[in-house]
């Protein structure tokens, strides 16, 4: 099936992204963060696998701050977490 | 919006991944952020790579030509001859830590306002020119302490 012309560049933009920081460290973690939420069309979503700690802490709090949604923490193996985050 | 602007004096290697990670990790967090190149710190943001006679005179052209650009930047202690930055950017890959390159390359996708002292490029005798594009302004200390006023200012 082929998209009409008009039509495949909103779905492009609309798509979700995945972003695996879980071998960052400080400043990247929000760096990649903020270049890939900058990256997404509104109403989009991230969803971005870290580990726990420092990251864990502020890369929601940071998204939050700047006006972005955390809509959901969820604990997807010991120590590693994956928040989704729409724009 | 919060604002952080650092004046960029010492143009050492550690230094420079000092203000560098302070830049991008606020700009991450979205405040505004405005570095101030002067002096030593000039040689972070030579547009032409490696040892160069760039300036006006022979005397400026032999300082620039031996502080040689981002890839020369020397180590503020233990140094060992320019070897000790090159072990520590491996060290720092190692680690998974960004290294100067990377954080340099963040600063410049994050958008941080980048400013070259006008005075310290007329004794080294550099012009815009001599500066990779990204620099925004040549600028003099009233205008920096203009765009700094109402945040937090570091010298480093």
């Amino acid at each position: 099936m082929s998209f009409q012309a008009g039509v495949k560049p909103f779905l492009y933009k609309m798509k979700n992204q995945q972003l695996d920081i879980t071998n960052e460290h400080c400043p990247m973690t929000f760096v990649k963060t903020k270049l890939a939420l900058e990256q997404l069309d509104a109403g989009a979503r991230l969803e971005v696998l870290l580990v726990e700690g420092e990251p864990l802490e502020n890369v929601p709090k940071s998204a939050t701050q700047q006006g972005y949604r955390v809509l959901e923490i969820k604990n997807i193996s010991e120590k590693i977490y994956k928040i989704t985050i729409e724009k | 919006m919060k604002k952080l602007s650092i004046i960029c004096f010492s143009g050492d290697f550690d230094k420079t991944v000092a203000v560098l990670t302070m830049a991008t990790g606020a700009a991450a967090v979205n405040y505004e952020v405005n570095l101030f190149f002067t002096f030593w710190g000039l040689n972070i943001i030579k547009s032409k790579k490696g040892r160069r006679f760039t300036g006006k005179g022979s005397l400026a052209k032999c300082f620039n030509f031996l502080q040689g650009g981002f890839e020369n930047l020397p180590m503020s202690r233990l140094n060992f001859l320019g070897a000790s930055p090159r072990m520590m950017t491996r060290l720092m890959q190692k680690r998974n830590v960004a290294t100067c390159r990377e954080l340099f390359k963040a600063t410049i996708d994050l958008k941080v306002k980048l400013y070259a002292c006008e005075m310290s490029m007329n004794i080294l005798g550099t012009k815009k020119e001599d500066f990779i594009p990204e620099v925004k302004e040549v600028i003099g200390v009233p205008t920096f302490l203009e765009l700094s006023s109402g945040g937090e200012t570091l010298f480093i």
